[in-house]
């Protein structure tokens, strides 16, 4: 089967790979019908994020058709077209019990402030992910979610991490109605927690950013005000102190993590010689543009550190301040509510379709946001797009 | 002063998952109780184990089910195994991990040599797009590329060769009568 290969940093290909097959009672076999490129991966692409190994295949967003199914499988059977959560979860460990199943303590055997992901390095439980003609998917009795009829795989693809990302920063952030949010960061997730705020009924919603039609597409899509920290600000938490009648917004929502732009020490110690966790710039502003007593919600990702505080982990184990991955399938029954009722259109992030092929052009079109991109989906040469 | 939800009619669903009583530590605060008997859940089968997979030495072993995509190999995995002595907690964990990364790079180009491949650098890297959607940005790339790289070589080059080049080409014959 063709599937993506990781090369080394900033270096991946598409290749013949063996098909992958059950290996445990729970694991079903999809094939993968829609997959995505995500801002994540652009970590592992990049290089950042310790034990990613030569030869995997990566892709935690995906959507497909199930084709096996182990022995002990019965929730979901061959031919149920399935959305896939990026975490693996058991259902049944402490935290999954808690609805914490981005933190699953059974699918992760190479560390243990992160549950498992699909396709993320060996950090994430070293499991190929989606970015190919078929994958494993292990706990399918659990993970795995059918389609609803009507919905476009579009909107479900994007359902798998971004959405309920983008969700769960809005919700831990704490948002009171009327609260005013600053959102750092417009890619998909940033722009999807932006929109997102208004359903936890926020009064304001600011989201900023160093791209241009990043934040044209935000301010269309989660209609929100959008600024330019390179061009319409000195100092981006002077800025968000005089917005805020000097008091500072009542939640601030990290949606950057490691690669934030906008400090050049940060730039050198963070994210070219990975000194500490990445670039903790727009962690830095979130936290000192936000007012007292409120509240910062962290969704982007950090990596092992060597400054003071393993800010990775706080948002790895969902410690309060407050960052976790999401939990996507904790989610999924509400944002399934919201999408299919049209409160929510997902798809709309989408602006690029890419053939696996290409994984290469996809990968550089994203990381160095050419051609306008916001979204790009792969798209397998069996899906028969 | 605070808008009133009729501001909000323009965007649809505002304020439907409003809750009062959302606070920022949900769900962790939903707890069961079990949290204090330990790792008390009935555990899932266990995957058979059929290749090496390093376990994080913060757990007493494997959880029930492991990533299979690639094992450590070579001296890659050598740094691998020797950074999975320690714990999360260590450096010496995560900068050998980092290592064995850079490390793994290079056997990767080698193994693609040893089968008879070489490397498509330029279509691996996706130049192919950066070259379709970003020309001028990615020549400006490649000159200042190539005149670091020209700088530093000239610098790197012993001072006799750089005045015996010149005097070669016969810009400056010091020296020599005008």
């Amino acid at each position: 089967m063709l599937a993506m290969d990781f090369r080394g940093p900033k270096r991946v290909r598409a290749v013949q790979k063996p098909m992958p097959t059950i290996l445990h009672p729970e694991d079903a076999i999809v094939k993968v019908l829609r997959t995505c490129i995500c801002g994540s991966d652009l970590h592992l692409y990049n290089g950042n994020v310790p034990d990613t190994r030569v030869g995997m295949t990566f892709g935690h967003e995906f959507v497909g058709e199930i084709v096996e199914v182990g022995s002990e499988v019965t929730n979901v059977k061959v031919g149920d077209r399935v959305l896939v959560p990026f975490n693996i979860a058991c259902g049944r460990c402490i935290f999954c019990k808690q609805g914490m199943f981005g933190n699953c303590h059974e699918s992760n055997s190479e560390a243990t402030a992160v549950g498992g992901f699909l396709g993320y390095a060996h950090t994430g439980g070293g499991h190929n992910g989606g970015q190919a003609e078929y994958a494993r998917v292990p706990y399918a009795n659990f993970g795995p979610t059918v389609i609803p009829a009507g919905m476009s795989l579009d909107d479900a693809v994007l359902l798998t991490d971004i959405t309920p990302t983008g969700y769960q920063a809005a919700e831990m952030a704490g948002i009171q109605p009327g609260d005013t949010v600053v959102v750092f960061g417009a890619g998909p997730v940033g722009i999807m927690a932006a929109r997102c705020c208004w359903l936890f009924g926020a009064g304001r919603v600011i989201i900023i950013d160093k791209e241009d039609y990043r934040l044209e597409f935000a301010q269309n899509f989660a209609k929100c005000e959008a600024y330019n920290f390179e061009k319409d600000m000195d100092d981006p938490v002077m800025f968000i102190k005089k917005q805020t009648d000097w008091i500072g917004a009542d939640a601030c929502i990290d949606a950057v993590g490691a690669e934030a732009a906008g400090n050049a020490m940060q730039t050198i110690t963070g994210r070219k010689l990975l000194l500490q966790a990445g670039s903790a710039t727009a962690l830095h502003w979130a936290i000192n543009s936000v007012r007292k007593g409120g509240v910062v919600s962290i969704v982007g990702v950090y990596g092992p550190t060597d400054n003071l505080v393993p800010i990775g982990n706080l948002i790895n184990k969902g410690i309060t301040m407050r960052g976790n991955q999401a939990s996507v399938k904790r989610h999924l029954p509400r944002l399934i509510d919201h999408v299919m009722n049209g409160i929510l259109k997902p798809s709309e992030l989408i602006t690029h379709r890419i053939p696996l092929e290409d994984v290469a052009d996809g990968y550089r079109i994203f990381s160095a946001k050419l051609d306008n991109c916001i979204k790009p989906v792969l798209i397998p040469p069996t899906a028969n797009a | 002063m605070k808008k009133t939800a009729e501001d909000f009619a323009h965007i649809p669903g505002w304020g439907i998952d409003a809750d009062p009583k959302n606070e920022p530590t949900y769900p962790n605060r939903h707890r069961t109780g079990e949290e204090h008997e330990g790792r008390s859940w009935v555990r899932p089968t266990q995957q058979v184990l059929d290749r090496e997979v390093l376990h994080s030495i913060e757990r007493p072993d494997y959880t029930a089910v492991v990533g299979n995509s690639v094992p450590p190999s070579g001296l890659s995995g050598m740094i691998r195994r020797f950074a999975f002595k320690y714990s999360e907690n260590e450096y010496l964990h995560w900068l050998p991990l980092l290592m064995a990364d850079k490390v793994n790079v290079v056997e990767g180009i080698i193994d693609d040599i040893a089968h008879g491949t070489v490397p498509n650098i330029w279509a691996e890297k996706g130049y192919n797009a950066q070259w379709k959607h970003d020309r001028s940005g990615m020549l400006v790339k490649i000159a200042t590329a190539a005149a670091v790289t020209a700088g530093l070589v000239y610098w790197l080059m012993p001072k006799n060769d750089r005045s015996d080049k010149y005097v070669a080409r016969g810009n400056y014959k010091s020296g020599s009568k005008r």
